[in-house]
């Protein structure tokens, strides 16, 4: 586990364009955070750092987003979801069992039972200390992505 | 024999989100029958409730809810001269549900398969609530997961001017309506407590206002409502919630406003047509009525039961002209159609 603070929108984007260089395909990314924390803005910035070049937008209306970048991006917005027989509905098992590309999903809280085994969670709090800031704590969850973690941390600590 | 244009039926279908929908067309623009799911007791078949969020739910409707319409319309399947489909964007398993029933019945009945864009879908509304409306048109979408405006050059011919770079309107009002513990739908919500509100209590940012630009973003001011909402919390005043709807509506009004009339003026159109869930917001439909009469554009926008409830899409399937563009790409593939 690592934390980083970020006091801006611009240094939120710059933290996920780190993480968007050092993802590696078959990732599950769940960005958790209040409405308003930074939750797209971070996906966006990480989907351009993987090449996507059309519009990066708000999954909550249509579910999911796919992106093509470097590698598929899918995108989950469970804020609309409302039960667990939902997320069969729309085919997310599908996406995380065995996850071609990288899938990122916002609000995974809601549904914490149905995640897949191995993801690796990104926590956004508000600090308070100004609008703008926030602080990233990013977890491994599961065996698979430990190494990355660490990886990630030295990464993101020497280039931020 | 070819048909007179006026007598021309459509079956239209549509999948690309919550609800499964189908409707009859006579002549493009009067609806003969128009059915969506949850008005037809299908759970009462196949036991138990059908939820509304389903792409294997359409799988269920799909074929009731046509079979319901055609019967609605006092029509027979073989009378269906086309059969047109939302291909997207949308759910993507949502949609193929929608575009295989389309396949299928237009291969077997040997009609054209007309694909029809879901924004299109929404701007076309207004053709069955302004029988007189006719491109070239520009068009303000704004719905719970759309914010665009589009040049409407031709029946089949559309430029997009501008969309939005992060949430929907309609998904701002959603959520703001939410952290102000409204309940849904919140948009019509907001809008009425906006009435009782001084729309310059706050002064909410809005984005992208600079000349030229017609893009959109609400993310922002998403953002500033919820910090308001916070620090005003954590000072222990009472929330005034009239006014933050007010002064929230207000930001979001004058852009769209602001956008409409200068994408009307660069692309030198005398018609404004407002489209999608957020239509039905009084105070959006009011400001553009008004401008429009102060620069002598003419204004239309769909019956509130064509733009129904806030974040919903529009459950109208639509049809159009009779000149449609054949469907054959597969679902995925197909998102630019005669777009440019």
């Amino acid at each position: 586990m690592f934390t980083c603070m970020t006091n801006s929108p611009d240094e939120t984007g710059h933290l996920a364009e780190l993480v968007g260089q050092k993802i590696r395909e078959g990732t599950v990314l769940c960005l958790e955070g209040d409405l308003g924390a930074g939750k797209t803005l971070f996906v966006q910035s990480l989907a351009r750092t993987l090449g996507v070049e059309g519009e990066v937008t708000s999954p909550t209306f249509n579910l999911m987003n796919v992106y093509e970048g470097i590698c598929r991006i899918y995108h989950f917005d469970l804020y609309r979801l409302e039960t667990e027989e939902e997320l069969d509905d729309i085919g997310f098992y599908e996406y995380t069992e065995e996850p071609e590309g990288i899938v990122v999903i916002e609000w995974p809280d809601k549904f914490p039972e149905s995640l897949p085994d191995d993801y690796i969670r990104v926590c956004i709090t508000r600090t308070g200390e100004t609008e703008d800031s926030r602080r990233f704590e990013f977890t491994s969850v599961g065996e698979k992505n430990q190494e990355f973690i660490k990886e990630l941390e030295s990464f993101v600590h020497s280039g931020h | 024999m070819e048909k007179n244009q006026e007598e021309i039926l459509t079956l239209a279908i549509e999948s690309s989100c919550d609800e499964t929908s189908a409707a009859v067309l006579r002549g493009g623009r009067e609806v003969l029958a128009n059915i969506i799911s949850t008005q037809i007791p299908v759970h009462q078949k196949f036991g138990g409730v059908v939820p509304e969020i389903a792409s294997r739910k359409h799988i269920v409707n799909i074929m009731p809810v046509i079979d319901e319409c055609i019967r609605t319309a006092g029509v027979s399947l073989k009378d269906i001269d086309q059969v047109a489909v939302t291909y997207g964007p949308g759910l993507v398993g949502a949609l193929l549900v929608g575009v295989s029933a389309a396949k299928s019945l237009a291969f077997s009945l040997g009609v054209p398969l007309i694909g029809v864009n879901h924004l299109e879908g929404h701007i076309f509304a207004n053709f069955l609530s302004t029988p007189k409306l006719e491109p070239p048109f520009m068009a303000l979408v704004v719905s719970g997961g759309h914010t665009a405006l589009v040049d409407v050059r031709g029946y089949n011919h559309f430029k997009m001017m501008g969309q939005t770079r992060d949430d929907a309107a309609g998904e701002a009002f959603d959520k703001i309506a939410r952290v102000m513990g409204l309940p849904y739908p919140g948009g019509p919500r907001i809008d009425a407590l906006a009435k009782e509100g001084n729309p310059l209590a706050i002064d909410f940012p809005q984005a992208l206002t600079e000349k030229g630009n017609f893009e959109f973003s609400f993310s922002g001011l998403k953002s500033a409502v919820l910090n308001y909402i916070n620090s005003e919390k954590m000072k222990g005043h009472e929330l005034n919630k009239p006014d933050i709807a007010a002064s929230f509506q207000h930001s979001v009004i004058e852009v769209l406003v602001g956008k409409a009339f200068q994408a009307v003026k660069e692309a030198g159109r005398d018609t404004l047509v407002l489209a999608g869930g957020v239509a039905a917001n009084s105070g959006l439909e009011s400001r553009l009525r008004e401008e429009a009469a102060k620069r002598g554009v003419n204004f239309s926008y769909p019956s509130k039961i064509l733009c129904t409830g806030q974040c919903r899409h529009d459950r109208l399937p639509r049809l159009l002209s009779g000149s449609g563009r054949p469907l054959q790409r597969p679902v995925s593939q197909c998102s630019a159609g005669a777009w440019s």
